[in-house]
């Protein structure tokens, strides 16, 4: 690496467990300035703790912790700071009710005679959002006014404003839609350029390969291998993760013999943020929604699902007109919603896991209790759920199989139609299979699957049809197998399809 | 294509440091009630042949607000926190006799039974957060615990008001400046105190913080066991000072002159009433010495009509329901954009 390889933090034979569980076991990893370092792994891997023993927020069991050749003991995230290291976390560290500079200074606020400097950390903050580039975002700005994007960017610019030297990344894009990832990237790659140090955690394979410098595996806690990201190849780094080969990505596509009648229509449906939408779905078919963040792909998903209801036009459920305008009218008429946002609308978190399959059920259709129980056994089965037992709260459990619980419990109602939401946001390789052949699967048994997701790969990889959302309407319809950029096309609004 | 941008409001004025939007915040929208109210209980209080504003009602309203907005200011910090203090309706009584016994009618006592009162206070504070942060205890259930330990106490102890304060002590309670009683002031000194310090300190912002979201202010370095323990110290304090206010004004301590009262839940209700979120991290000061003042408002208005308690009650309830919903309203249309596309 060109700018001088300097060692900024190194971390020597980490070792820790939750409740005699252990996460991680001897794990080693070398940060060095100027340098994008990956850390890779399934969920449960042990890269999130990883970088929360860095940042200071976990004690480590065993092991050494290095900044700058000095060995460093955190008690506690703001010893970590002052150690120069930042980290952005996977999940958004803001205070809605706060402005971007309360936030951007929490915990540091500057003082000057005995009070908060509010002009200083307002202009600071104003720096070093127009360092970034970033003149639309005001520091007064209340957070909870901004989009999912530039709350991303507020993250980061918290972390720069401690003047970190190393900064950690856990899933940096997983909120962010396509185009926004390519301004991420320019920004991560600034950093680069003045000397930082940093820890990138990812499960994006072409995130990584386009960013880092050095890639280090984890499996089980354990660490498989580090090497420079010029010596590796996408199939290598799939191996060492999941020590299998995943072979192909995607389970085969519905062939027409699979397509039954239409499950759900929408005729020029539409509300606050949608307009003149009309689509169908057919039972044992996947139909893909993309477009870009704020085009009202999630909208149409809320609209279906009645939580903000349509309130132009129709929908139809296997071809009677319906009025869904509250969640349970949806799930009586056998649609189901997989939220993009899993923790905060999907799962009762405190709950067990069986508690959770059983949500929908129990709330909103009638029926004994006397079959429950080898139900959910099944359903868990089904769904390939690994859990300590159904009883195990699914705070406990890892994203992805917090993500299959999600799914078991909208099985559990068997349902008609199935919108999902970014189904695999933020979970492992294995997992993200996992979910898609269960996708398909129950497109097989007749289920009309709406697939929304920002990933490209992945929704070209899966869908029997895409449809594209631009500004709250479709902007045309794409056969199987498209490629990004005609999807792209559309979502931007440069393209011209065939109007579905 | 700076689609990141897409959603922003154009910022007029770059330079010019925060932009001023006005809003219809919860704090204005009390304000307008408040003036509401007067406007209307004057004009039925007018019917009457009376005047509600005059210099009694005036210090009627005030003297009723005095009492409870120092209360209040307290329960805003804990609220603002995220935790709650339903114990400081027996500590007001506690306080007022430790004062009024301590002082025992001698005038060299008053200082010693103001501090020993005070500390008093900050003791059970000091207990509430560390039973709510060390011992993970809910904050209703562990205050809750503590209301009936003192609950306890004063029942085992005290049949009725017991001390004596000297004369001296009683201007506190009973002197005044035109129908403004000095007291009152004081109160609204502790509440500018208790708003610079919300609104302009680091500890403050960290009650905001810690009441936000307490995983996002423990990741940000925020202190937050330190946050909790201050909030509950700083709100007993200002029960242990309605306490000694209220002692002044009897003349003596009584055990349950705060629960009869019902400083707990009024206390609760005014601070919700003024807009701050129940669940923390949004709100102030400013905006609960309007709903106390609204609270003391309709109860002069009720007195002046000779209104029966149970409708007074029930007026009561409506407008504190309506204007939680009516925030809840504004909430939601003022978030949603952004969080889920």
């Amino acid at each position: 690496m060109t700018p001088g390889p300097t060692t900024s933090a190194r971390l020597t034979g980490i070792t820790k467990s939750f409740l005699g569980v252990p996460v991680l076991r001897g794990v080693d990893l070398e940060l060095r300035g100027g340098e994008v370092h990956a850390v890779m792994g399934e969920n449960g891997a042990g890269k999130s703790t990883l970088l929360k023993v860095l940042a200071g927020v976990h004690r480590p069991d065993g092991g050494t912790i290095e900044v700058d050749g000095a060995e460093m003991s955190f008690a506690g995230p703001t010893d970590a700071q002052r150690a120069g290291i930042a980290i952005i976390h996977q999940e958004f560290t803001l205070l809605p009710h706060r402005s971007v500079a309360e936030n951007v200074y929490l915990g540091r606020e500057p003082v000057r005679r005995m009070q908060v400097d509010r002009r200083r950390m307002m202009a600071d903050t104003r720096e070093l959002l127009d360092w970034l580039g970033e003149d639309g975002i005001d520091p007064a700005d209340t957070v909870s006014s901004l989009s999912v994007a530039q709350r991303q960017v507020v993250e980061i610019v918290k972390a720069l404003s401690t003047d970190a030297r190393v900064l950690g990344m856990d899933e940096p894009t997983a909120a962010l839609a396509d185009h926004e990832v390519e301004l991420l990237y320019d920004l991560v790659r600034r950093l680069r350029e003045r000397g930082i140090a940093i820890l990138y955690v990812s499960h994006r394979m072409r995130e990584v390969f386009d960013l880092s410098d050095r890639i280090t595996v984890l499996k089980d806690g354990q660490f498989v291998t580090c090497a420079p990201t010029s010596e590796l190849t996408s199939e290598d780094l799939v191996r060492h993760m999941v020590g299998r080969d995943l072979g192909e990505y995607y389970p085969d596509r519905a062939v027409p013999d699979d397509l039954g009648a239409v499950r759900l229509a929408l005729r020029g449906a539409g509300n606050d943020r949608l307009r003149g939408l009309n689509l169908e779905v057919r039972a044992g078919e996947i139909v893909g929604l993309a477009g870009l963040q704020g085009s009202g792909r999630s909208a149409v998903a809320r609209a279906v699902f009645g939580v903000e209801p349509f309130t132009r036009g129709s929908l139809e459920v296997d071809g009677a007109t319906r009025r869904v305008t509250r969640p349970r009218t949806a799930v009586r008429l056998g649609i189901a919603l997989v939220t993009e946002d899993r923790k905060g609308d999907g799962l009762a978190l405190g709950q067990s896991v069986r508690d959770n399959t059983l949500l929908v059920r129990r709330a909103a259709l009638r029926g004994g209790r006397s079959r429950e129980k080898s139900d959910v056994a099944e359903l868990l089965d089904l769904v390939t759920v690994v859990a300590r037992g159904e009883h195990q709260e699914v705070r406990f459990l890892s994203g992805g199989n917090q993500q299959k619980v999600v799914l078991a419990k909208w099985l559990a109602v068997a349902p008609r139609v199935l919108v999902v939401d970014e189904p695999t946001r933020g979970i492992d390789v294995g997992a993200k299979r996992a979910v898609h052949e269960l996708l398909r699967d129950l497109a097989r048994r007749g289920v009309a699957v709406l697939m929304i997701s920002s990933e490209l790969p992945e929704l070209i990889g899966m869908s029997d049809r895409i449809l594209v959302m631009h500004d709250g309407a479709l902007a045309g319809e794409l056969p199987a197998g498209a490629s990004e950029g005609a999807v792209m096309a559309l979502a931007t609004g440069h393209g011209i399809g065939e109007v579905a | 294509m700076s689609i990141l941008r897409e959603n922003t409001v154009p910022v007029e004025q770059k330079a010019m440091g925060p932009v001023v939007r006005r809003r219809l915040t919860p704090t204005v929208i009390v304000y307008l009630a408040l003036v509401a109210l007067l406007v209307v209980g004057s004009v039925l209080v007018g019917l009457r042949g009376e005047v509600l504003l005059d210099q009694g009602g005036i210090l009627n309203i005030l003297t009723r607000a005095t009492a409870l907005g120092l209360v209040a200011i307290g329960q805003t910090m804990v609220i603002l926190t995220g935790s709650l203090d339903l114990s400081v309706a027996y500590l007001v009584g506690l306080t007022s006799l430790i004062a009024a016994e301590t002082m025992a009618g001698r005038d060299g006592m008053l200082v010693p039974g103001v501090l020993l009162a005070l500390a008093v206070a900050a003791g059970v504070g000091l207990v509430n957060g560390l039973v709510i942060t060390v011992l993970k205890a809910n904050a209703f259930i562990a205050t809750l615990g503590v209301a009936l330990i003192l609950r306890g106490y004063l029942e085992d102890n005290y049949t009725g008001p017991a001390g004596d304060v000297p004369r001296g002590f009683q201007h506190l309670g009973y002197d005044r400046i035109g129908p403004i009683p000095v007291a009152a002031l004081l109160m609204l000194a502790a509440a500018a105190l208790a708003w610079w310090y919300l609104s302009r300190t680091r500890p403050g912002y960290h009650m905001y913080a810690v009441g936000g979201d307490i995983e996002v202010a423990r990741l940000s370095g925020v202190p937050t066991r330190r946050v909790i323990v201050t909030a509950h110290v700083l709100c007993s304090l200002a029960a242990g000072l309605t306490g000694i206010y209220l002692a002044s004004r009897l003349g003596s301590g009584a055990p349950y002159v705060g629960t009869d009262a019902g400083y707990d839940l009024e206390s609760i209700a005014a601070v919700v009433l003024g807009g701050t979120l129940l669940a923390g991290g949004r709100g102030g000061v400013v905006g609960t010495i309007g709903g106390v003042l609204i609270l003391a408002t309709l109860d002069t208005i009720f007195d002046d009509l000779e209104v029966d308690p149970f409708f007074k009650d029930v007026v009561r309830g409506v407008v504190l329901v309506t204007a939680v919903a009516l925030y809840a309203r504004r909430m939601i249309a003022s978030r949603g954009r952004g969080r889920l596309a």
